[in-house]
């Protein structure tokens, strides 16, 4: 979330699509009815299903499933056209003036530079054009037809109300309404949240369905400011803490990444992600990457990382290409891989195709399942009849369960969607002989390290050298980790504008990253979060909810990273000036010497606004970005594609290029691609979901949880449930190319039938949730049905629309 | 600690005066239901399950959102779910949470023929007392809400409390914390009355000219509202009825109830006017019977 | 007795006959001056915790039987929101509400299992056969397919034959040692769930 749950309130409309906070975070989206009931806020659902969140909605809209990027690119359109757009926001604190070099092209849905071989993009010719001063050329009267502005009109000039009737099936009256609403927010006065979720996330162009969603923001000036935003609601409660911390294949902490098997040169490693402004006086923060970096390979490598070795750069492994999940079980399926480590993860209940992941770990060597729970994956092997229909004797994986602790019985820290650390505390035992992970983790490292100490073994450095001053080796404190991870000076450090004073001691912890250095001297495991256990403590462990403006900060609760700001890119709430543009819902202003408010200012705290520095410090920019640049896999700008799976034959935007089918940079393995079904044989369109009563895979385990929502069942229409004769609450089977469900059908008036170019399209609802283990009624996994395939930047698969046929059982 | 804290105003079957001397002066108790605000996550279940140390049973999905399928001994509440097409197009989800009205004017209290089964406290709370239970089922009858149930069990009516061992100790009710959107409020029927017209005023101004307040005057009001988006339609919300009363079986039983027939009654209905409501015979008798006398042999 | 009040009937026929009747009747008289339940969490160790579920974060308070001392073991037996949390501000969801229901799932595991190759079932294991097992199983893979160097003899160090998924709900203490071990070890196919 660039804001957090609270602020939600101070909305003047929210838009929720791409998710179903009602349901799947009902806690949070008490927000929102608070925004309705005090703020006079609407609430807009734009859903393929009535979901719970529409029903306590002002409108409500049906679309079909994958099809959003038209919805909004339409929206795009439709502000650009009507000039709804917050002009002094746009022109000053985005790329909208920023000029393009002349050879960036787009054609019949195709960019300049593809390689269909290779279904990717030479990305050189996506980015601005620079001037004789190395800065990129601008025209801030956005006259110049190849500035970003004109760029961008002309892209989505296709986007019209009636495409948007055609490829979405959204009635175009409900259309023009909603678009009408979300434009009232042009205005200062006026802020729009969009809460989004895997609903944007979960398709073969998710990422660029989201920036859409964050260019309608830009347009209206809403990002940056309370009661705004693009809120991404996380699903697991601690996803964004472990994203932060790195755990993604291509990531290091505080989203520091791992070199490219070409990145052989320490500097040129640095310099790449250090970029240099791209405009004059920008703070292009990221500058500051040799200071996180070098913190960090301290913390790991303390007196093995040194200025001679680089700090042990070449202890990271390097990438040869993605390792994200779907690659690993292709890997794993081709025979490739020997061991496979779970913990606290189902994948075979929570990855794509179950027939493809059970053969896949059918052919390892060796899994590991770490749980507080009996998963799916850790009895892939054991037969459950047509729910899991194996053969045990020709599985010759050997598999360990580790019994782990959960939440209740240990100290630590979550991340939440609002990027707040928040620290717990234990109140019992584990039953049996369960273990932390920290424990567990542990138990597996000094083994290996006491055997590569002993016998050697391929490059033992990084294992041999690894930090461990835990005082019990075998069982870390988490409160040790987390002094590790925030970070303390290694020396006395001096202070930068006087020698003789010491700003810090040798072992003190620091206050915030501002204080890291690059010359080995401080230690932080992960700069974003450094300061959460600072040197006066836990600010983790902190209680205070005071809220003295009344607008929800509370920013003495707990600890947000990064440097406990609560709305990102808040320097953008207020004018070139410094003044807030909404002075009703101030977050921070300039006070003619420093910045300073409600929140922690996102800002060099005392640039003078007339200085021109941009509110998107990240950015080498200074200003945030409609173009893209070569940041996106499949163009600059987002693009309709339709999904893998789709009831069309051509894509409406771009009917005559089938390359522009869909999206031409998504990676698609060749068995994968075999497996996808055809409208001719799976006609009705499906899309995944969470239903409020469950939480993903666990709480089929949870007796109370079980009680109010016992058994698997699918949603259909009740024009779909009459073509089929099916009766609701019967049984019906759902098979995809890939496998078959069957299910109690759930038929109903909040699923209606699409008319698509002219067809008619039915959407069917498949609630995940069920398995063959828990105390639910047993279940199909949903992920029988699933395609095997990705969006083209983050790999998470297309698990919101694919195609499937529904029978009577 | 309970008897002082939550004064019994008046208890079923029983002509023994309560104490008078305190009353509510702070006003009764009211928990109000605006459905408006309900998103039917069923927290409230969940919540009232677990505070009450109830588990009902692993159903089935018969089709519909509403799980368990019905009220029981072992579900005090559940949400109903009813898609509802309005007149201008729209599909609307009404979501209304099921349970206890808890009536000013209790048809189970007046039905029940069990001394101190069922109690109605100062506050406003219908309590039911199961160790006075008898399980005839009168109450079932004589609730114009169709709410109490009769355990397979125990043979003893079961319903919402009202969380009165939370509000004893100065507690809002477990369904009412937990409520995620708010849709659930507790607090003083005045208050929960003022609250209630705000949300309609909200309402209203968002289209739904008939949104009101559910207070039914036919059982003296209730201590537990809805806030509705359609007040005039009360039956769309999965057959809220219209103009509750209490049945006219309850003003028989209460016709021949005077003190000098209470005896008599007793021991009759219990053993089978009221046993209709098809409860298996009661195994315990004779141990009952026993005890029964061994406790009056003890009395002086 | 057409004029008698209803006090005037209760002070004649008193007590002693409705409390004998009704104990003939199954009831004792203390039974029937039954009270409200007891409110069960007056001196239960109430301890502070965050919902392990969304990315919500409530705020729970967890109360468990005993008082902390030594030879009270705790138990957890019921979950409610802290209406201090400025998020939740005491609310939960149907997942947070029936928490206690996770702590105490016949599904949690309790001992190590191990199961053998074409097995159709699990068998018990110690925690030290177990992770010496396992131990040995990942350093043998990483010595026999570590890659040092690639194919144009570049530096890569990455173990790519063993993979990893960390835990979308462990604590970031977990998650931060879990990186710290596994990215030590070189490996790359290391996820969250945040991948899907």
């Amino acid at each position: 979330m660039t804001n957090h749950w609270v602020d939600i309130k101070n909305a003047d409309l929210v838009l929720i699509m791409g998710g179903n906070a009602a349901e799947a975070h009902p806690c949070g989206f008490k927000w929102v009815t608070e925004a309705k009931a005090h703020n006079k806020a609407k609430l807009i659902v734009v859903d393929p299903r009535f979901t719970r969140s529409a029903s306590v909605a002002d409108v409500y809209a049906p679309i079909r499933t994958g099809t959003d990027i038209v919805f909004l690119g339409g929206l795009i359109n439709y502000l650009l056209t009507n000039d709804k757009i917050q002009r002094e926001y746009v022109v000053n604190y985005t790329d909208l003036s920023f000029i393009v070099k002349d050879e960036f092209a787009f054609t019949d849905g195709i960019y300049s530079g593809y390689n269909v071989d290779k279904r990717s993009y030479d990305k050189s010719s996506w980015d601005y054009a620079r001037g004789d001063d190395g800065y990129v050329k601008t025209d801030p009267t956005l006259a110049d037809p190849r500035c970003v502005y004109n760029l961008l009109k002309q892209h989505y000039t296709r986007y019209t109300p009636e495409m948007v009737e055609r490829v979405c099936g959204t009635p175009k009256d409900k259309v023009l309404q909603i678009w009408d609403m979300i434009a009232s927010t042009a205005t200062p006065d006026r802020a729009m949240t969009i809460m989004y979720a895997l609903g944007w996330t979960q398709h073969s162009i998710g990422s660029q369905m989201i920036r859409t969603g964050a260019m309608v923001q830009l347009l209206l000036g809403n990002i940056g400011i309370s009661g705004g935003g693009m809120n991404a609601l996380r699903g697991h409660s601690n996803i964004q803490g472990l994203t932060d911390l790195g755990l993604m294949s291509n990531l290091l902490t505080g989203y520091m990444t791992l070199p490219g098997e070409k990145e052989q040169d320490f500097e040129a490693y640095i310099g790449l992600r250090a970029q240099k402004p791209l405009r004059p006086n920008q703070l292009s923060y990221w500058q500051n990457y040799r200071k996180f970096f070098v913190s960090f390979m301290k913390s790991w490598w303390g007196d093995a990382a040194t200025a001679e070795n680089n700090w042990a750069f070449d202890y990271l492994p390097k990438l040869d290409k993605q390792y994200d999940m779907l690659q690993a079980y292709e890997l794993m399926n081709q025979g490739k891989m020997n061991g496979y480590i779970c913990q606290g993860f189902n994948p075979l209940a929570a990855a794509p195709n179950k027939a493809k992941l059970s053969a896949s770990f059918s052919k390892l060597k060796y899994l590991v399942i770490m749980d507080p729970l009996a998963t799916e994956t850790s009895e892939f092997w054991k037969n459950y009849g047509p729910l899991n229909d194996v053969d045990s004797s020709k599985i010759q994986t050997e598999v360990f369960r580790l019994p782990t602790t959960c939440f209740a019985e240990e100290n630590g820290s979550l991340t939440n969607s609002s990027r707040w650390l928040q620290w717990h505390w234990k109140g019992a035992e584990p039953p049996g002989e369960a273990r932390s992970d920290l424990e567990i983790m542990a138990g597996l490292f000094l083994r290996m390290r006491d055997m590569y100490r002993k016998d050697g073994g391929a490059f033992a450095d990084p294992i041999v050298n690894l930090t461990w001053k835990y005082a019990q080796p075998h069982s870390p404190d988490p409160e040790e980790l987390a002094r590790e991870y925030s970070g303390n000076a290694l020396k006395d450090l001096a202070d930068p504008k006087d020698a003789t004073k010491i700003t810090r001691k040798a072992g003190e912890q620091l206050a915030g990253f501002a204080e890291l250095r690059d010359d080995g001297s401080t230690a932080s495991g992960c700069w974003i979060f450094c300061g959460a256990w600072g040197p006066t403590g836990n600010l983790m462990a902190r209680r205070d909810n005071a809220d003295p403006t009344g607008i929800g900060q509370t920013i003495n609760w707990a600890w947000a990273w990064p440097a406990n700001r609560r709305v990102l890119y808040n320097r953008a709430s207020c004018d070139p000036h410094g003044k807030p543009f909404n002075p009703k819902r101030k977050l921070i202003a300039w006070n003619g010497a420093a910045w300073a408010g409600a929140d922690i200012p996102d800002f060099k705290v005392d640039e003078n606004p007339e200085n021109g520095m941009g509110p998107f410090i990240m950015n080498p920019e200074g200003v945030a970005r409609f173009f893209a640049r070569a940041n996106m896999a499949e163009g600059p700008f987002p693009e309709h594609y339709e999904p893998f799976e789709s009831p069309l034959a051509t894509n409406p935007l771009n009917p005559n290029q089938p390359q522009a089918m869909n999206n031409p940079a998504a990676r698609v393995f060749a068995q994968d691609r075999e497996a996808f079904g055809k409208a001719d044989k799976f006609p009705h369109v499906a899309t995944t979901y969470r239903l409020t009563e469950h939480f993903h895979y666990w709480t089929k385990h949870v007796r109370l949880n079980a009680i109010v929502q016992p058994e698997q069942f699918v949603e259909i229409g009740a024009a779909l449930a009459d073509e089929l004769g099916i009766g609701n609450g019967s049984r019906v089977r759902v098979s995809s190319n890939r496998g078959h469900i069957e299910a109690v059908a759930m038929v109903t008036k909040r699923i209606k039938p699409l008319t698509i170019e002219g067809k008619t399209v039915h959407t069917v609802g498949v609630p995940i949730h069920w398995g063959f283990l828990g105390v639910a009624k047993p279940g199909y996994l949903a992920n029988t049905l699933t395609p095997f395939v990705g969006d083209a930047n983050t790999n998470t698969p297309e698990f919101k629309s694919f195609l499937v046929k529904v029978e009577k059982v | 600690m309970a008897l002082q804290s939550l004064d019994i105003i008046r208890r079923s079957a029983t002509t023994l005066p309560e104490p008078q001397a305190r009353g509510a002066h702070a006003g009764q108790v009211a928990k109000l239901i605006d459905v408006s605000k309900c998103i039917g996550c069923k927290a409230c279940q969940v919540a009232c399950m677990e505070w009450n140390d109830l588990r009902d049973e692993i159903g089935t999905c018969t089709g519909h959102y509403d799980n368990p399928h019905d009220l029981s001994d072992q579900s005090w509440t559940l949400m109903r779910f009813a898609e509802y097409e309005n007149p201008k197009g729209d599909l609307e989800w009404l979501i209304r949470k099921d349970g206890c009205m808890h009536c000013a004017d209790p048809g189970c209290l007046k039905a029940c023929p069990s001394p101190g089964a069922i109690v109605q406290y100062a506050n406003g709370i219908v309590d039911f007392h199961e160790e006075n239970c008898i399980g005839c089922g009168y109450c079932v009858t004589g609730c114009p809400f169709n709410v109490p149930r009769i355990s397979k069990k125990d043979h003893k009516a079961y319903k919402c409390t009202l969380c009165s061992d939370r509000v004893s100790v100065g507690l809002e009710p477990a369904c009412v914390k937990t409520c995620p959107t708010g849709a659930i409020t507790f607090g003083s029927k005045e208050d929960m009355q003022q609250h209630a017209a705000e949300r309609i005023e909200d309402l209203k101004s968002r289209g739904f000219d008939q949104a009101g307040l559910y207070d039914p005057a036919g059982v003296g009001g209730t201590h537990v509202m809805y806030v509705l988006q359609h007040a005039d339609q009360p039956q769309l919300y999965s057959g809220l009825p219209e103009n509750p009363k209490i049945s006219a079986m309850v003003g028989l039983w209460k016709g021949i109830s005077k003190p000098l027939g209470l005896l008599a009654i007793i021991a009759t209905a219990a053993a089978g006017f009221f046993h209709y409501i098809g409860i298996g015979p009661n195994e315990t008798d004779e141990q009952d019977e026993e005890a029964a006398r061994r406790e009056l042999e003890k009395t002086p | 007795m057409s004029e008698m009040t209803r006090r005037q009937f209760l002070k004649i026929t008193g007590t002693t006959l409705v409390g004998s009747s009704l104990a003939l009747m199954g009831f004792s008289p203390g039974v029937a001056l039954a009270e409200v339940r007891e409110y069960k969490l007056t001196r239960a160790t109430e301890t502070r915790n965050t919902c392990p579920y969304c990315s919500v974060a409530c705020g729970i308070l967890m109360y468990s039987l005993g008082d902390r001392a030594k030879n009270a073991q705790s138990n957890i037996f019921h979950i409610e929101g802290d209406p201090d949390h400025p998020v939740n501000r005491g609310t939960l969801c149907p997942k947070g509400a029936g928490l206690v229901d996770f702590i105490h799932s016949e599904s949690r595991l309790k001992v190590p299992e191990y199961r053998a190759p074409g097995s159709d079932k699990w068998q018990r294991i110690s925690w030290n056969d177990a992770l010496d097992r396992i131990a040995k199983l990942m350093k043998a893979d990483r010595d026999a397919n570590f890659v040092a160097k690639n194919a144009d003899g570049l530096t890569v160090n990455r173990w790519l034959t063993t993979g990893m998924l960390a835990a979308s709900a462990s604590s970031n203490e977990v998650g931060y040692l879990t990186h710290k071990v596994a990215r030590s070890l070189g490996l790359l196919a290391f996820d969250n769930q945040a991948r899907v």
